[in-house]
């Protein structure tokens, strides 16, 4: 009898710590990559192999985090607008006028360092724009960047005729260098990343800018009534996402060294406003996490790399995508788990 | 009000756990056909969880639910609704841009070839008014009418022909004296009909106009249930806070010094139009001054035009001797002057965020964004306050959105005194909040000005403003029409120059 | 009152000068999709210039990759009574009522480029355009010769669901089914992007432990290929010697490429196609004799100007 209560009380105190467990956001993403590695294993068991190649680390693990930087810097900045309530739809288009400055400036000859700082001012340029139109017009964000998502890849067009535009490539050891370099055995661009991380780590978490945005996103009234200067933070919060989509149109230009307004990071913004949901942010503002955030990228990223090397045929892309996608998001919904197991405890009744 | 055998309600033994609290301990709860039921108790003693039960917005974990006799399981709102269980929440769960027709037919719609017959829409809506003698125009969106007429519409939608009881939680909150008087006399032509109403309020007074029998909860359990008429106020009220109630209701008299020390704040002809006529005001150091008047006289507008929430378009403010330049929350906070909101939950706290940051946010803000606090100085901050205030929470990480709303309100008030103001103005500082909490908020008031801070307060409830200003400045339809102060400070008084001004 | 009836009359005037002036030159009215990538810009200008020598007064029209602009531009052609329309539409389908309408004004239509789905074939006299499917075969039997029948292929599809993604895949597989050593190891879509190629072919790179034992590598397009052409210089092996490039297009990039040996051969897709159109066009006004549904143009494969080992 007492026996059989102590058991019972271990196994709901078992039972008590699996749900903490279950509930704290960086599981679920973390069970989600664990999964896409078990299947990753079994399609392709030398998936996990790294080696030397070219004086550089080469291995489908090394590729997941190579090709998730530029998305993960996109969602970054996206993480910093939905935390204050907004959304930033024109990160992709920001990409692509980024990469037809670099080529066009490139073609006329400027330094190259100096081609490096006009395209993250082209970046932030877009951010102000954005900024202006949310913060001091009051127009809604998802409508405000929407301007210049079906405009930007427009201007980026435009931008390249201003050099004839029939062949828009080039070389520039330097920005390739960032893009597809290496230094020692690790690609340049995961340096970048973690280097750009950390800035905006500081910026937001070293200052009070963080707590800022987030008192903003989690109640615009009441930061105003706290003497916080809410258009001022809504404003930066754009500011630091076009620099940050601009940061990774440098990556993404110099990778394929040439411009192409039209498909490149075509819809990026849907992959980084996912990234930051799996990441365990609601669209509803309030709250932003860096760290999850990239976490989501690699998800998205792993779960690409997964289908490409899977041998699949090529049409159920979407499909598998929307599919683990949307499984995650559900394991993350605390209605979805309890739904679940009320439906397991009855059945077991 | 009638004891029959078996109860119109009858809960037994309902238990509820929440992860680390015990929202409810074994808790019995009769409620009788034709009785109208008040459900008093501090923040966090578990009413609202008690009420979700009946109504199924919250699953228990023990006991069981009869109703006339029958035991029944209520797993969710439809449920509760069919078996004849109505509710009305404290937030209003109305969608103010629909019509009131479209608020009162949201959930089931009368259909014609499958269509929604809107004409046939039209007249359930007229009808569902129709029996609480409401005659409104059912077309307009529902915000565009007052909140009392919203309240109606809200118990017009949950009451049906068949309903057997109905849950109103703090449905007088935001009604002015005539609303309130309004709202109750439906509520006695409903009990008359044989209606089970459990009625929750914080005012005292307003349990002894209406209710037959109190129940009266604490932490969880039931502190027992009696007739109103065997339930003098003093006893109400201590059950309710467990212990004898400090005297804070009584006048403490003022500081006689006040008088002489030097002005703080100091508005001549402040005023913005349509929204409030200009006015003068000083306030010196260590004084509370009280605003008073009826809902929709200006208090809030007062406060928040010395705050520079409202942008004034006439006169001029001085702080401390030095004109104000510019008038901006952000200029306000910086140059010493704190604002605690009406409405907490609109403009008060930011509910994802944790109690720590809560606290911490207008003094940053003060300071600056590059001048960021340290975690460790902000940790030493909030709990500070946690243990000066008495906030219950299991720690200062929780988010604030999960406090009881008592507690948040200590949160605003802990925001405001972090930040170190010169003057605070408190705009209905114990607006829904129980009477522990109310007392102690009092007290601190008191404290405040005792180490020479200056403090505004706008309050709808006159004893609060007896018992704690020195001076009471009195508004009626948006004018400032008089000063009350010192010894002068009585009820009657107020009262008389509301009322007086009026004829 | 003066002035509506002067204005009234200077717009009939008008009115008569614009229709009198066809008397002289064939006018046609050519409806582009846009100006996206190189290829279309090159051809709607090699289509002006044509145009010029032939002594037709073309009306151009660029949709902007919009249906509603390119259906308002056929009806302005229509109003403006054209001798003839050539339509290279944004979309397949929705074209009914619109050509239609040119054919009950007597205006007929020609396709260029795409195709259009219509119940009734006769409301447009043919299509002239490049065969997808013969570019396709073109790179199978390509294939075919430079490995003599013995080929590991890895292919990068175009956009899922594209017509030209579709007809090229189908025109390799049916020329390189003859022979048995052909197989297509892996195959993905790049969604006709540098950067899609570039990311398949990493992908590739790694499931096959560097391409061991692939000696092909046909993209659907030249972009894709020279994305996989960057992977496999990354991953330090020789595009153009490890592995055959073969792709569609021949775009200024891929000449390069081809030069510097890093592909070998490249279906064209001719951009100046103007002087395959208009003597279609002008022969039928001319003789207003039936043609075929689909006049193709031809295409050519052009290879690396290094000679293979």
């Amino acid at each position: 009898m007492s026996q059989a209560q102590t058991t019972s009380t271990r196994s709901s105190s078992l039972g008590a710590t699996l749900g903490a467990i279950g509930r704290h956001r960086v599981v679920w993403p973390l069970a989600a990559l664990a999964l896409l590695f078990i299947v990753d294993f079994i399609i392709s068991p030398s998936f996990f192999n790294i080696r030397i190649v070219e004086g550089r680390l080469f291995g489908s693990l090394i590729d997941i985090p190579y090709r998730a930087a530029p998305t993960a810097l996109v969602a970054l900045g996206m993480a910093v607008v939905i935390g204050t309530k907004g959304i930033d739809l024109s990160v992709g288009s920001i990409v692509a006028i980024g990469g037809a400055v670099i080529t066009w400036r490139i073609h006329a000859g400027d330094p190259h360092l100096l081609i490096l700082f006009i395209a993250l001012a082209v970046g932030l340029l877009c951010g102000l724009w954005n900024g202006f139109l949310v913060a001091a017009l009051d127009i809604q964000p998802i409508i405000a960047t929407l301007i210049l998502m079906v405009s930007g890849r427009g201007i980026g067009l435009m931008i390249n005729l201003l050099y004839g535009g029939t062949d828009p490539s080039f070389t520039s050891p330097l920005l390739q260098g960032l893009s597809t370099g290496h230094i020692g055995y690790i690609p340049t661009r995961l340096l970048v990343f973690v280097f750009i991380f950390a800035l905006l780590w500081t910026l937001l978490r070293r200052t009070a800018l963080g707590l800022f945005l987030e008192s903003v996103g989690g109640n615009t009234a009441a930061a105003y009534l706290t003497g916080i200067n809410a258009r001022m933070v809504i404003f930066s919060a754009y500011v630091i996402s076009g620099l940050m989509a601009s940061s990774a149109g440098v990556i993404l230009t110099a990778d394929t060294h040439t411009s192409d307004p039209i498909s490149v990071a075509l819809n990026i913004e849907l992959d980084a406003i996912l990234a930051v949901v799996i990441g365990g942010a609601s669209l509803g503002g309030g709250r932003i996490y860096l760290g999850m955030t990239i976490l989501g990228a690699l998800v998205i990223q792993s779960l690409t790399t997964t289908i490409l090397t899977s041998g699949m045929p090529p049409e159920y892309n979407l499909v598998v995508k929307a599919v683990v996608v949307v499984v995650v998001l559900l394991l993350q919904s605390s209605n979805f788990r309890s739904l679940t197991l009320s439906i397991l405890a009855r059945r077991k009744r | 009000m009638t004891e029959t055998a078996t109860a119109r309600i009858e809960m037994r033994g309902v238990s509820k756990i929440f992860p680390g609290v015990r929202a409810l301990d074994h808790v019995d709860l009769r409620l009788e056909a034709g009785e109208v039921h008040a459900l008093m108790g501090e923040n966090g003693a578990g009413k609202s969880t008690l009420i979700k039960v009946l109504t199924g917005a919250v699953r228990r974990d023990e006991g069981e639910i009869q109703l006339d006799g029958k035991v029944v399981e209520i797993g969710t709102p439809g449920e509760a609704r069919a078996l004849g269980i109505g509710t009305v929440y404290q937030e209003v769960n109305l969608i103010p841009t629909m019509s009131v027709t479209k608020n009162l037919t949201l959930t089931r719609q009368p259909r014609k070839f499958g269509m929604v017959n809107w004409r046939e829409a039209r007249e359930v809506a007229k009808a569902r008014l129709k029996r609480l003698n409401i005659n409104i125009d059912v077309e307009r969106p529902l915000g565009s009418y007052s909140v009392a007429i919203q309240q109606l519409v809200a118990i017009a939608r949950a009451l049906d022909d068949d309903t057997r009881a109905l849950v109103l939680d703090e449905p007088t909150a935001s009604l002015d004296a005539n609303e309130t008087a309004m709202l109750f006399n439906i509520i006695r032509d409903l009990k008359a009909r044989g209606l089970a109403i459990v009625f929750i309020t914080h005012f005292i007074d307003q349990v002894y106009q209406i209710s037959d029998r109190v129940s009266v909860l604490r932490n969880g359990r039931l502190v027992g249930t009696g007739k109103i008429a065997d339930t003098p106020p003093l006893k109400l009220i201590s059950m309710m806070i467990g212990r004898e109630l400090e005297k804070t209701a009584l006048r403490l008299v003022g500081n006689a010094k006040t008088s002489d020390a030097p002005v703080v704040l100091e508005a001549e002809g402040l005023g913005k139009r349509v929204t409030m006529q200009p006015f003068n005001l000083k306030l010196r150091a260590g004084e509370a001054v009280g605003l008073s008047g009826l809902l929709g006289s200006g208090r809030t507008e007062v406060a928040k035009l010395i705050f520079g929430a409202l942008k004034p378009d006439t006169g001029r403010l001085e702080l401390g001797g030095a004109p104000m330049h510019g008038s901006s929350p952000g200029a306000s906070v910086r140059a010493g002057i704190a604002f605690c909101p009406e409405d907490r939950k609109a403009e008060g706290v930011v509910g994802e965020l944790t109690v720590r940051e809560n606290i911490v946010l207008a003094l940053q803000s003060k300071r600056g964004w590059l001048n960021r606090l340290s975690r460790s100085e902000q940790e030493r901050l909030a709990a500070e306050m946690i243990k000066a205030l008495g906030i219950a929470t299991p720690d200062a990480e929780k988010p604030v959105g999960q406090l009881s709303g008592g507690n948040q309100q200590k949160v605003i008030l802990a925001r405001s005194l972090v930040a170190g103001p010169r003057v605070l103005i408190l705009d209905e500082p114990t607006r829904g909040i129980d009477v522990g909490a109310h007392a102690e908020i009092v007290t601190l008031i008191r404290k405040l000005c005792g180490q020479g801070l200056a403090l505004l307060v706008a309050s709808s409830e006159l004893d609060e403003l007896v018992a704690v200003s020195d001076r009471v400045a009195v508004l009626r339809d948006r004018q400032m029409i008089g000063e009350i102060s010192g010894a002068d400070i009585t009820r009657d008084n107020i009262v008389h120059m509301i009322a007086g001004a009026k004829s | 009152m003066h002035l509506v009836k002067l204005l009234s009359g200077a717009a009939v005037g008008a009115a008569l000068l614009v229709a009198g002036s066809p008397a002289m030159a064939v006018t046609i009215g050519f409806s582009q999709v846009g100006d996206e990538g190189d290829w279309r810009p090159a051809w709607s200008k090699d289509m002006q210039e044509e145009a010029k020598k032939e002594g037709i007064d073309l009306k151009y029209a660029d949709a902007q990759g919009k249906e509603e602009e390119q259906i308002k531009a056929v009806r302005a052609f229509i109003a403006q009574k054209v001798d003839a329309i050539i339509i290279a539409p944004v979309v397949v389908t929705g074209w009914d009522a619109v050509l239609d309408e040119a054919k009950k004004a007597g205006i007929p239509v020609f396709l260029a480029d795409r195709d259009v789905d219509v119940k009734d074939k006769s409301l447009f006299v043919t299509r002239i355009s490049a065969d997808f499917n013969l570019e396709g075969r073109l790179a199978g039997a390509w294939t075919a010769q430079a490995t003599k029948g013995q080929a590991n292929v890895v292919e990068e599809q175009g956009t899922v669901g594209a017509a030209p993604a579709i007809e090229r895949k189908k025109g390799f597989e049916a020329v390189t089914a003859n022979f048995p050593d052909i197989k297509i190891v892996k195959t993905q879509s790049g969604d006709f992007t540098t950067d899609g190629g570039k990311k398949v072919m990493e992908a590739f790179i790694k499931s096959t432990d560097n391409l061991k034992g692939i000696n092909v590598s046909f993209a659907h397009n030249d972009n894709m290929q020279l994305g996989a052409i960057q992977a496999m210089k990354e991953a330090g092996l020789k595009p153009g010697h490890d592995v055959l490039m073969v792709s569609v297009d021949y775009v200024p990039a891929m000449k390069e490429a081809l030069a510097a040996g890093d592909a070998n051969a490249s279906v064209e897709l001719r951009s100046a196609i103007g002087k395959y159109i208009y003597p279609v066009v002008l022969q039928y006004l001319k003789d207003k004799k039936e043609l075929p549904k689909w006049v193709k143009i031809p295409s050519d494969l052009h290879t690396a100007a290094t000679p293979l080992d």
